[in-house]
């Protein structure tokens, strides 16, 4: 689905990556850790189009990024479901819109029932009609979550989806990706929180991928 | 049609309100687009006012030509006698007739009063002629009648008509001119406004593409919002000025250059194309920012 061949990623002059090689596989669940700075989020980018590498390959479900224009990229984010730390909606529209907007921008209808239910697992169906900005930082990532899998992408990729929220909301996040996990679609969570890692250890088989010097390293089972 | 209305709508529901409602600027666009369009209705008066005077001036007085005799009065009947006859052998000529006197003084009356004893005076004869549509060769006749008739002189009005149908072909030619600036200078704020909110919406163009929009989605969102206020506002500047053609004076029979300016017959749907255009150009050009912005970020 997402392959990456010695990739690498440098921002003027130095190397921020190298040699990265991975073959996400369907129905996988990866732990991407790594010291602050490392480059976690630029690898995250790199698996959805958002930026190219400087080096090497980096393939989604079967294309060169290098030979996608961006089009193609931005209908493969139709398959690629993101969260982001600090996750931006479009402040004007109500919960609910942005949450279907990404069927919207495929020119798909919106089934209002299936909205709904969806809103339910995340627990927002009380501020379905709520703007936004009057919402909570864990409800925003729970928000961000279900837009991202609004279009049932086949992989979900997650920076820091805790990271502003309390541990039990924490908790609820990781169930709800579990939860998508074992519906078949590939997650990839980075976190720097290990008691995160450790948690879902216990309830799902999770790999856990370390950024350390410039490489990407596949951890040791054990934490 | 109905798609096109559906188009220019402004809509509340699906594409178009993913870019958030910008009152104040809005206003201003649909301002802009009303006050260009209203300029354009009196450009396009203007030109065609002008257009119609240029025409009639070379129509009416193209064909018309007098002759003046100034002779003796002895000599007057001869002369007038030989001038007719050199008309009638003349090609390009379609009716010649010389004026009587009691027409010379229907024509001199303003000037001087009913009681003006024309007998008396020596007045020059006139004689009319009406030229064929092929015209007639002035140099040619000014050297007969030379020859002729030493005292009758040859006017085909063209000495005072050329600069006066040049005036208003020039006047018709700066209307055009004004019409395209008015358009360019459309398409300039427009591209300006649409750049101003593009920018300003950076976040709403992140959001978009990350959840997977197409640059042809995001580019729609606006492009559609400044055709809709482009075309609206045209509309509303075209009826303003439309009215405010209306609300001019009457022409008199004189066809007074100032008072005929407006629009005749068929001439009163060109107008109407205005907004059609308005929303034309800023579809263009609202279209080529947001798409030569797109590829520049993200």
């Amino acid at each position: 689905m997402i392959e990456l061949q010695n990739a690498a990623m440098s921002y003027g002059g130095g190397e921020l990556l190298s040699q990265m090689s991975l073959r996400l596989q369907p129905g996988s669940f990866h732990f991407l850790t790594g010291p602050s700075g490392a480059g976690k989020t630029t690898f995250l980018k790199l698996c959805y189009g958002e930026l190219l590498p400087s080096g090497g390959h980096v393939s989604l479900f079967g294309r060169d990024v290098f030979r996608m224009d961006r089009d193609e990229i931005a209908r493969t984010r139709q398959r690629i479901g993101v969260v982001h730390q600090d996750c931006q909606f479009l402040d004007h529209l109500s919960l609910a819109e942005n949450v279907a907007l990404p069927l919207t921008v495929a020119g798909k209808p919106v089934n209002s029932a299936e909205l709904m239910e969806l809103l339910g697992w995340v627990g927002l169906k009380r501020h379905a009609d709520a703007l936004p900005p009057q919402l909570s930082g864990g409800e925003r990532q729970r928000a961000a979550l279900a837009r991202a899998v609004i279009m049932s992408p086949e992989v979900i990729l997650a920076d820091e989806p805790t990271g502003n929220v309390d541990w039990e909301m924490s908790q609820r996040l990781l169930a709800l990706l579990i939860e998508l996990n074992r519906m078949g679609k590939s997650v990839v969570i980075a976190t720097h929180d290990l008691n995160l890692i450790r948690a879902a250890k216990a309830q799902v088989s999770a790999r856990v991928l370390r950024i350390a010097n410039q490489r990407l390293h596949l951890a040791g089972a054990d934490l | 049609m109905i798609r096109l209305i559906e188009f220019l709508s402004f809509e509340k529901t699906g594409a178009g309100r993913v870019v958030p409602p910008t009152g104040f600027t809005a206003r201003l666009t649909l301002f802009t687009a009303a006050a260009m369009a209203f300029l354009a209705v009196f450009a396009l008066a203007l030109s065609m006012a002008t257009g119609r005077l240029a025409d009639r001036w070379s129509e009416a007085l193209a064909r018309s030509a007098t002759i003046r005799i100034s002779a003796p009065a002895e000599q007057m009947e001869t002369q007038l006698a030989a001038v007719l006859n050199v008309l009638s052998t003349t090609p390009g000529i379609a009716s010649y007739r010389a004026l009587e006197l009691s027409e010379m003084e229907a024509l001199l009356g303003p000037w001087f009063g009913p009681d003006l004893p024309v007998d008396a005076l020596p007045l020059p004869r006139l004689v009319e002629v009406v030229e064929t549509d092929d015209g007639v060769d002035a140099e040619g006749l000014r050297l007969r009648l030379s020859t002729e008739a030493p005292g009758a002189v040859f006017d085909d009005h063209t000495r005072w008509r050329r600069p006066l149908v040049e005036a208003a072909e020039r006047l018709r030619s700066l209307g055009l001119l004004s019409l395209l600036l008015i358009g360019g200078a459309t398409a300039g704020m427009i591209t300006l406004a649409a750049q101003a909110a593009l920018a300003a919406n950076g976040q709403v163009i992140r959001v978009l593409r990350l959840v997977g929009a197409q640059d042809r989605f995001i580019a729609r969102a606006f492009v559609r919002r400044f055709t809709a206020r482009g075309f609206w506002g045209a509309m509303l500047g075209t009826l303003l000025g439309i009215f405010a053609v209306l609300a001019l004076p009457e022409a008199d029979d004189a066809g007074g250059f100032l008072t005929g300016l407006g629009f005749a017959g068929a001439g009163w749907l060109w107008p109407l194309i205005v907004p059609p255009l308005a929303a034309l150009v800023a579809y263009v050009a609202t279209r080529f920012a947001a798409l030569r912005m797109l590829r520049r970020i993200a």
